[in-house]
């Protein structure tokens, strides 16, 4: 473990959130070792999303340290914490688009903001990642209010690959997707994380992805988080784990993997 | 599939067959992002350091500048490279798939895994796609096209909300003879909301409005020694005019809006569509119970708002003219007739339901998105002050041709 301690580009100790005097999470850890696609299941109201948005820094924690590639996120100066931000895409649940510009646009904002790339530069770019995340060449050209539920979440999708960041976070990626689409978006996540040592950090409650392309799963319960392989989680003994993993879904996904260790 | 795909030569057997070059880098100069040699007939680009996005526009220029005219065969070596994103990726495969459609043989050697993974993803996904931008359009053929849709719109909103009118009007006649139909938790709560909690407003403006009536009249019959008419001009402006349209300005960009945006986010949540879908009417449970609320309010408050500035006048009076407080009731009294006061408050009525059914009836324009409901707001208030004065004038003229 210790060897790997350096691999870590997400850390999080201690963390304590609340809201009022609603306690979300009460000292938690968590780690995101580098490289590896890190899944965060939970049920309603375990604050899955409020982990991940505590990650990218849009809630304030009551206490506890978080480090990002190495930085104290608390500690940093406005310009060094836009710098880390730059190294980390987010997809929002719905796409959250904006509105005014149309696809492509939306997805060469970062690089003209951050990197001034000529246009045709960044349109050729923008289309490119457009492609990549499955979504048709027209789509460019389009505004998000045109697009579909599933579409937008692509493009968002596409704007965090945008200046193709070291760590993606992924907030609930394949609702909203047909199973189709999803086993794509897996297998591009996949393929991007081989190819640039991606980190991907997911909250998720699809348990084909889950089994599919997740290293580890971290399961926030009693709000703290359990973090294994989903064959480990298995093994544990906490009531919701059981249910969540050995319900008739989880059965269903782990289903394919007997079939897999058979097969093999 | 595409050319680009078929001449990645991967991994290991590429760094072997690169393996004669050994010793190449012993120079070690200072180079750019693009090194050309020739070997054997082939040119070959060495291609160095970080071939990433902020990088971007160097790597471009140095590619089109060392790729050299016309080679027949050619090779680039990503051996040396120390850094790889989909952007450099792609201005690789770029420039290979150009190559070859100008006739050149080509070979890309000395990819690791994961960069020849990432170059067969790049040349998968690279397609041809309309501009991202907007089509440029001719800003004054532009122009000239938003005054005919303008108007157009203006026409088909105008014929839109006199039909919803109708169907406004057909909706409340049934209410009112079926008053179990009317929903009077919601009527008294909009009451609360636009007419008790607009009071301090009202309340403030009213007054300093008559204060300003009140100096500015006296200032000018002060030239006269008229200064006693102040009160008239004071009594007459608040009853007759002041008093009902600065309230339902006030309300207009309070409560209007209020009901657009209510009823607005309401469209976008689909709430609409369930209420109608579970057999309610929108109509009926969200636009009547605003209407009855606000043509009930609205009176009381301009009622409220005519005390209000009487008092700023008389206030103002008394300071700066010496006028007693008995004195300016005496003159009021003298100035004004009861019908004064009713033309004002009975003017609120119209005006109130003005107001709320363009409130609502924007609101119910809203569609899709958030945007919608802000630009639907806007509309809304415009429009509901815009016909509040229309009517006023209209209200003014039949009163003088009446004689009130």
């Amino acid at each position: 473990m210790s060897a790997r301690q350096d691999d870590s580009v997400i850390r999080v100790t201690g963390l304590r959130t609340q809201f009022g005097r609603q306690v979300i999470h009460d000292g938690l850890d968590f780690e995101v070792r580098r490289g590896e696609v890190m899944g965060i299941v939970g049920g309603s109201g375990t604050g899955k999303s409020v982990l991940l948005r505590t990650i990218i820094g849009l809630i304030t924690p009551a206490a506890g340290r978080i480090e990002v590639l190495g930085h104290d996120m608390a500690a940093l100066s406005d310009s060094e914490r836009l710098a880390v931000q730059r190294r980390w895409g987010v997809l929002f649940q719905d796409g959250a688009l904006f509105s005014s510009l149309t696809v492509g646009q939306n997805i060469a904002v970062p690089m003209k903001e951050h990197l001034k790339l000529p246009p045709h530069l960044s349109a050729d770019l923008a289309a490119l990642k457009i492609h990549m995340v499955g979504l048709p060449p027209e789509a460019c050209a389009k505004y998000p209010s045109e697009l579909s539920g599933g579409m937008r979440k692509r493009a968002g999708l596409a704007r965090a690959l945008s200046l193709d960041p070291e760590i993606l976070f992924l907030d609930e990626p394949t609702a909203g997707l047909d199973p189709i689409g999803a086993a794509n978006f897996d297998q591009l996540i996949l393929d991007l994380r081989n190819a640039m040592g991606l980190t991907v950090v997911m909250v998720t409650h699809d348990l084909d992805s889950l089994h599919t392309i997740c290293d580890r799963i971290s399961v926030l319960v009693d709000k703290r988080v359990k973090v294994g392989t989903m064959a480990g989680l298995m093994e544990d003994p906490h009531p919701w784990i059981q249910d969540y993993f050995r319900g008739p879904r989880g059965r269903a996904a782990l289903g394919d993997a007997a079939a897999d260790h058979v097969g093999v | 599939m595409l050319p680009g795909t078929a001449v990645l030569r991967v991994g290991r057997d590429a760094l072997a067959s690169l393996s004669e070059d050994a010793g190449r880098d012993l120079g070690a100069r200072p180079a750019g992002p693009v090194e050309v040699e020739e070997r054997a007939g082939v040119r070959v680009l060495i291609l160095r350091g970080d071939w990433t996005a902020p990088s971007l526009v160097a790597c471009e220029r140095a590619l089109s500048a060392e790729a050299g005219p016309r080679a027949e065969r050619l090779r680039f070596d990503l051996a040396n490279l120390a850094r790889m994103d989909t952007a450099g990726a792609w201005l690789i495969q770029r420039e290979v798939k150009l190559r070859e459609e100008a006739g050149a043989s080509v070979e890309v050697t000395g990819a690791t895994e994961a960069v020849a993974t990432l170059l067969a993803t790049v040349t998968r996904h690279d397609v041809e796609h309309p501009p991202i931008e907007p089509p440029y359009v001719n800003p004054i053929a532009a122009m000239i096209e938003r005054l005919g849709a303008g108007t157009f719109s203006l026409l088909r909103a105008a014929a839109e909300l006199v039909n919803f009118l109708g169907l406004l009007l057909v909706t409340l006649a049934r209410s009112l003879v079926q008053p179990r139909r009317l929903r009077l938790v919601s009527i008294v709560s909009h009451m609360e909301a636009t007419g008790l909690n607009a009071m301090p407003i009202v309340g403030l403006l009213s007054f300093l409005i008559g204060i300003v009536l009140a100096y500015q009249s006296a200032d000018q019959l002060a030239k006269f020694g008229a200064e006693i008419f102040t009160v008239n001009i004071v009594g007459i402006g608040m009853l007759r005019e002041m008093g009902v349209i600065l309230t339902a300005i006030i309300v207009a960009g309070r409560s209007g809006s209020a009901f657009t945006a209510q009823i607005g986010t309401m469209k976008v949540n689909q709430e609409i569509d369930a209420m109608t879908t579970i057999g309610l009417d929108p109509i009926e449970v969200l636009v009547v119970p605003r209407v009855i609320a606000l043509s009930i309010t609205l009176p009381l408050l301009t009622f409220y708002a005519i005390l209000m500035g009487l008092l700023g006048g008389a206030v103002m009076a008394n300071a700066s003219l010496d006028i007693t407080f008995v004195q300016f009731l005496r003159q009021l009294n003298s100035a004004v007739t009861l019908s004064s006061f009713w033309f004002g408050v009975l003017k609120a009525v119209p005006f109130a339901f003005v107001i709320a059914m363009v409130g609502c009836f924007e609101g119910l324009k809203v569609k899709g998105d958030a945007a919608s409901v802000g630009e639907q707001t806007t509309r809304s208030v415009v429009e509901s002050i815009f016909l509040v004065i229309v009517i006023d004038a209209v209200l003014s003229i039949f009163a003088s041709v009446v004689g009130i």
